[in-house]
């Protein structure tokens, strides 16, 4: 069952979800700074510059609101492991694995048609709430103005426009 | 809707009248294989619409994936600063697979630059802000990979083959001239 995607004020669901072979991370973990939640489809898209590699791209950009940056698909996290490795991605990516697509449901964004999630975007601020969500048609990759806005108005970090 | 920011400028390296009713803004990677292959597709359209259209090259380099795509950026904006960008931006995507510093400094002495001078600039770094510059007005306008092409200020999220970018072109000319301007 999926739940509606959640709404901005809302509190960000907790979870724990494995971001290497031998390592979990839990949400709640990283109060006190922003996280940005990216569920995408799946590893492996074919076109150079996908959404993935291109927030690998902006880490300086993130790292300007002292956010946490989170890739989350339900693919296994030996997938995970060579997908980073391959695309020298330097941010964990977490595996929505088993169940399948648990947290995607919780966050209102699994697709059981597919059996992916869609392409969802969620700033959660310092203290575990929702402050922005946008999901992205499949096949679209959103980019990240919508993100950066969202980070500037949370208005904790240390830049300026 | 993801728009252009900040719009066109003086500071934008254009080709075509200012005044032309339609501006294709491409974030491009010169290391890009897809920029690669999108570039002889823009000069035709370029070619074919002639006075109708003005193109806009910004620096959108992916320098995790393509580690020479900052440098040669940075070479096409030295050759700029001796005017002579587009000459670089073509020879760039004409050479993609042969990127190296001591490329670039060949392909400034084929463009009979001041190659000394080029080869001075990128070693400090001389145009890395300009690059940087463009990289972050192409995240703030929700550039989501390369090529990113936006069509009067509006990202073109169709196909950028030959007729659908075409087609796209022509219905923004029938709109008649915009304004840039947010």
């Amino acid at each position: 069952m999926t739940t509606p995607r959640l709404s901005t004020g809302m509190p960000a669901p907790d979870f724990t979800l494995p971001s290497t072979p031998d390592q979990k991370l839990r949400l709640s973990e990283l109060r006190g700074r922003p996280v940005i939640l990216a569920f995408y489809p799946a590893d492996w898209s074919p076109v150079c510059g996908d959404q993935m590699a291109l927030y690998n791209e902006l880490r300086q950009e993130f790292a300007r609101f002292n956010a946490w940056l989170l890739g989350i698909s339900v693919d296994g996290v030996w997938c995970h492991a060579a997908f980073a490795v391959d695309r020298k991605l330097h941010f964990p990516l977490l595996a929505d694995f088993e169940p399948k697509g648990e947290v995607a449901r919780r966050y209102g964004v699994y697709r059981p048609e597919d059996g992916f999630c869609e392409r969802a975007l969620f700033v959660i601020d310092a203290d575990g709430v929702v402050r922005w969500s946008y999901v992205s048609p499949v096949g679209v990759n959103p980019g990240a103005d919508g993100i950066l806005e969202a980070l500037e108005k949370l208005g904790t970090g240390k830049a300026k426009r | 809707m993801s728009r252009l920011t900040p719009s066109v400028s003086d500071s934008d390296h254009r080709a075509g009248p200012d005044e032309a009713p339609v501006t294709l803004v491409e974030y491009g990677d010169y290391e890009c294989p897809h920029c690669g292959r999108a570039d002889p597709i823009v000069r035709e359209i370029r070619r074919r619409m002639d006075r109708r259209l003005r193109f806009v090259f910004r620096n959108f380099p992916l320098v995790e994936m393509h580690p020479h795509a900052g440098h040669a950026a940075e070479a096409a904006e030295a050759a700029a600063s001796q005017g002579r960008f587009w000459e670089m931006h073509d020879m760039l995507f004409e050479h993609q697979v042969a990127l190296e510093d001591s490329d670039l400094i060949r392909y400034a002495k084929n463009l009979a630059l001041d190659a000394g001078r080029v080869k001075e600039e990128l070693a400090a770094g001389t145009h890395a802000s300009r690059v940087r510059q463009d990289f972050r007005s192409g995240v703030r306008s929700g550039v989501n990979g390369t090529p990113t092409f936006f069509i009067n200020g509006t990202r073109h999220d169709g196909s950028w083959e030959l007729d659908a970018l075409l087609d796209a072109l022509e219905r923004a000319a029938k709109g008649g001239p915009r304004s840039e301007s947010v």
